[in-house]
Formats: structure tokens, C-alpha cells, sequence
């Protein structure tokens, strides 16, 4: 097996009294692209921000390239975040700024790159998401899937070895899919970035993923290649890869609430102090 | 015996709120900007949105409550025959009071709501996340020049305030009410006093102030975001600014003109 780049060990992770994650290990070989599949709702956003430590697990380490994220001085974090890019879900583009301004933020923060050679690699970047015609436009006047590459375009501009992909193709039509998936596919091939994709996707995921880890009810149910998953026997894993209503995972919501695979979009994350009794940082 | 228990819970969670947003504004404004030629720039930006933008409701409201003061002053003065007295009326009234106080609930209503509403969308659209993610601290990038040109612009709003106050208090009594004209300035040249007028009305702005942008730039910061969490959020900025700005309008005016 090739190294790992990011090393997840007996985590746990807790949001009030519910469990998101319980002992969970599993590990993101560099290089590659890993899917993290499975149910909405199974914590799989809670997971990246975990690795980004912008959440403290409860329980358990997180090593990103050899250093445990949740033990770092904030300084030290900020450094270590640097060599990771974030595509978010909703494309998180700063609505005050144009195209080209997104791009060139985080070199302008972190480099001390002249005016002349940032516009030359924002050019660049945006080149290769295809979108350098949109250069000039402010992230409003953009379709989603627009905003979502003008996004991948920032994510990857300090050239970062991690990037992580939060629901990349949800609300994509189809073309944006095909795009995407070619995208990721390409800038993890050509800069040897470690890609991890976080989505509920079957198709594109497996159809791109070198690895795969599917959760389901705070635990990896199955982890693999993309064909040892699509042979997977495991009801649950073939409940979940073809989309049947019923089986292990119930069709009839528990009366008692009794689960603990619901809600990871359902409240207030990360950022601000206020979560610190989640564990946040910041 | 319940109710001491949800009284104490109450207080305690009270104190830990104004803890947490004490912590918040410190570390928001003690983080040294990295580039200071940026910085400039996005004060200025919010210069711009959070004081010139609230020019227009500041002077209009200023020049009517000068003309409503005037008139009401006038009529009864005028029972006392000493309607030149008014202009001393109007200076006083407005620079000691009103300029700070009705100025702070404008700017909570016109700036700290959307202070509010912009941060919180910020919140709900994970750019603050991103900008973590990008190792920035959106408390430097976002919440510090906010801040700072909330404090900025209120006591100058507030001084614009007085004077378009004053203004359209002699528009009223000197153009119409006929209260002759060298009378209605000297009574209001030998009556205020710059230390003990000006300035106090200006602390007392500069107070309202730091504590009008604070609220707004926390409950946007700690927020639920959601649509329906901004939409509180902002209502909360707007009544918690409005109570602060006059329970503390109180406490200074004691302390400042207390002593007779």
C-alpha cells in the first residue's frame, strides 16, 4: 500500500449527545483520489472539517502529512492549512470580489508574489478550470457550476498537496458533472495532489476514486477500490451503491429518534466560538 | 426555589455570552493587520458603506428634529418672553443629547442591521469558513474593519447630526417663527461650553458606538446560519443596540452632568 497522507485513528466525534462517528479508522493514500461515500447525513462534511481541525474530535487523532491536526498551535495550524485547499459545497466565493480577486486572495495573503505574476497564475488557474473568459465577472452573475469551477480554481491556487472536495456534484447538471469529475481527475494527475471527495454520488465517485470508504451510521462499512466496492456483498453497501429504498438502512424513520446517522448540515458549524462546546477551534 | 435555580441559570449564562463576546472583541481587534496597505482598503471600504452611506438619514433626521425642537422650545418660551433663548435651547438639547443618542439608534437600525445580516450571510454561505481554510482569520479580515469604521463613523455622524440639527432649528425660528438673528446665536455662543458639551456629547457617541458595532459584528459572527438564524439575529442586534444605547445614555449623562 502506498503512504498515507492522511491517517485517521479510533476518532470520535460527538455533536450534543448524539454520536457522529465512533471509533472510526481509516486512512487517504497520497496521490490519490478518495471518495468518502455515503448516506446524507452520515457526517461526511463533519469529517473533512475534522481534518481541517476546524472541529476537535472527542476522541482520537487526525495525522495530515505526519502532524496531529488537533495539536497544533493556531499559527503552526494556519501554516499546515496552506497545503490544503477546500472546495465547499455551496463554492464559498467572496461575494464582494470579482472572479479574478478570488483567485488571486489566497496568493495575495500568502506570497509575496508581484501584482504582474499573481494575474499571470490566476490566468493560468483559470485557464485550466476553462474559465478564464470569466475573469471579470462578480461570483453572482455566475451559473452554479461556474461558481463551483471559479472555486476549484482558488482552492488549488497556492498549489496545495491536499485538496478536498465537499459534495462537488451535488445540484450539477449533467455537463457540470462530466466537467468536474474530468477536472479532479486532471489536477490530481498533473500536480500528484491527494484528492479527497466527499459525496453521495455513486456514479461519478466511483468512476473516478482510486479509493473508497463508505460510512454509514458513524462507522466505515466498507473500504477499498472503486471494484472491490462495486463487488462488494455487504447488504448495506449494495443498498447504498443501488439506491433501493429499503433493506438494512430502514425506509421508516425510528419513532424513538434513537439514531445516530442523522444531521451533519443541521446547525451551526465550525467558524465561530460559539461551537466550542461541539469542540470547535477558532 | 425554581425560580432562583432559572434566575441563576439565566445570569450565568449571561455572563458566559458577554465573556465570549468580550474574548471575541479583543482578539478582533488586537490581531495586528499582516498588510497594511490591504487593510487601509477594506476600512476604507467600510468606511464608505457603514458612515457615508448612513449621511442622508442622519442629516434629514437632524434637520427635523432641530425644526420640531425650535418650534416646541418656542412656543414655550415665548410665554416667558425669552424666545431668543431658543437657539440655546436647540445647541444645548442636541449636542449634550439627542446627537448621540438618536444618532446610535439611526446607525443600529441603518448600519448594525446590516452589519449584521451581511456577516451572517457570510457565515451561512461558508465564506468565513473558507477564509479559515485559507489560513486567514475572518476576524482580522472581516469583523476587525468593521468594527473599526463603526467607531469611527458614529461620533461623526453625530456631530453632522448637531449641526444639521441647529441648522434646521433656525431655518424655523429665525426664518419663520421670526426670532431675530444675532439673538439666536449668541444665546447659543455664550451657553455651550466645548469641554463640558461638545466633548461629553462626543465620549458619549464614542461609547454608543463601540458598543452599537460590537453587538451588530457578534450576533452576525454567532448566528445560526439560516435564513431564519439572520433574520433573529438582526432583530436581536437592533433591540439589544437600542436598550444598551439608552440604559448606557443614562449611566454616562449621571456621571457627566450628575453633580450639581
Amino acid at each position: 500500500m502506498v503512504d498515507a497522507y492522511i491517517r485517521v485513528n479510533d476518532l470520535s466525534f460527538f455533536r450534543g449527545d448524539r454520536a457522529i462517528y465512533e471509533n472510526v479508522s481509516l486512512t487517504i493514500p497520497k496521490g490519490k483520489i478518495t471518495a468518502v461515500m455515503g448516506p446524507s447525513g452520515t457526517g461526511k462534511t463533519t469529517l473533512l472539517r475534522l481534518i481541517a481541525a476546524q472541529l476537535v474530535p472527542n476522541a482520537g487523532t487526525i495525522f495530515v502529512d505526519g502532524k496531529n491536526v488537533h495539536a497544533l498551535s493556531r499559527s503552526e495550524l494556519y501554516k499546515v492549512r496552506k497545503k490544503m485547499g477546500m472546495l465547499f459545497q455551496s463554492g464559498a466565493l467572496f461575494t464582494d470580489m470579482s472572479v479574478a480577486e478570488n483567485v488571486a486572495f489566497p496568493m495575495e495573503e500568502h506570497t509575496k508574489l508581484s501584482a504582474k505574476e499573481i494575474a499571470a497564475i490566476v490566468s493560468d488557474k483559470l485557464h485550466s478550470v476553462g474559465l478564464r473568459g470569466a475573469a471579470k465577472m462578480m461570483p453572482a452573475e455566475l451559473s452554479g457550476g461556474m461558481a463551483r469551477r471559479v472555486a476549484l480554481a482558488r482552492a488549488i491556487a497556492l498549489d496545495p498537496e491536499l485538496v478536498m472536495y465537499d459534495e462537488p456534484f451535488t445540484g450539477q447538471d449533467p455537463i457540470s458533472k462530466g466537467v468536474l469529475v474530468k477536472l479532479i481527475r486532471q489536477l490530481n494527475d498533473s500536480a500528484n495532489i491527494t484528492s479527497v471527495l466527499v459525496s453521495h454520488d455513486v456514479k461519478e465517485s466511483l468512476s473516478i476514486a482510486d479509493h473508497v470508504c463508505i460510512l454509514a451510521g458513524g462507522r466505515v462499512i466498507a473500504e477499498g477500490s472503486a471494484e472491490e466496492i462495486r463487488a462488494s456483498a455487504d447488504p448495506q453497501v449494495r443498498q447504498f451503491l443501488n439506491g433501493e429504498p429499503d433493506g438494512p438502512v430502514p425506509f421508516h424513520y425510528p419513532e424513538d429518534n434513537d439514531v445516530d446517522d442523522i444531521g451533519d448540515n443541521d446547525g451551526p458549524i465550525s467558524v465561530a466560538s460559539k461551537s466550542n462546546k461541539d469542540g470547535a477551534v477558532q | 426555589m425554581k425560580a432562583i435555580i432559572s434566575l441563576g441559570a439565566w445570569l450565568f449564562n449571561w455572563l458566559e455570552a458577554v465573556g465570549r463576546a468580550g474574548i471575541f472583541l479583543v482578539q478582533s481587534v488586537c490581531r495586528l493587520p499582516v498588510r497594511f496597505g490591504e487593510s487601509v482598503n477594506l476600512l476604507v471600504k467600510q468606511l464608505y458603506s457603514v458612515g457615508v452611506l448612513s449621511l442622508v438619514i442622519i442629516l434629514v433626521s437632524g434637520a427635523f428634529i432641530g425644526m420640531v425642537l425650535s418650534l416646541q422650545g418656542y412656543s414655550i418660551l415665548a410665554k416667558f418672553g425669552s424666545e431668543e433663548a431658543v437657539g440655546q435651547l436647540l445647541a444645548l438639547s442636541l449636542l449634550r443629547e439627542l446627537s448621540p443618542v438618536v444618532t446610535a439608534l439611526l446607525f443600529a437600525g441603518r448600519a448594525g442591521s446590516s452589519l449584521t445580516a451581511e456577516i451572517g450571510l457570510m457565515k451561512a454561505t461558508e465564506q468565513l469558513s473558507s477564509y479559515e481554510m485559507m489560513g486567514v482569520d475572518p476576524l482580522r479580515r472581516v469583523i476587525a474593519p468593521r468594527f473599526i469604521a463603526g467607531v469611527i463613523c458614529l461620533p461623526l455622524l453625530s456631530l453632522i447630526f448637531s449641526a444639521s440639527g441647529i441648522l434646521g432649528g433656525q431655518l424655523v425660528s429665525v426664518g419663520w417663527l421670526g426670532v431675530y438673528d444675532g439673538a439666536f446665536w449668541s444665546s447659543m455662543q455664550q451657553s455651550v461650553h466645548f469641554d463640558t458639551d461638545i466633548m461629553n456629547g462626543v465620549i458619549k457617541a464614542v461609547c454608543f458606538a463601540v458598543v452599537v458595532t460590537w453587538i451588530a459584528v457578534y450576533q452576525g459572527y454567532e448566528c445560526v446560519p439560516t435564513s431564519e438564524g439572520i433574520g433573529k439575529a438582526t432583530t436581536r442586534t437592533v433591540v439589544l443596540s437600542s436598550l444598551a444605547i439608552l440604559a448606557l445614555d443614562f449611566v454616562l449623562t449621571a456621571a457627566m452632568f450628575g453633580d450639581f
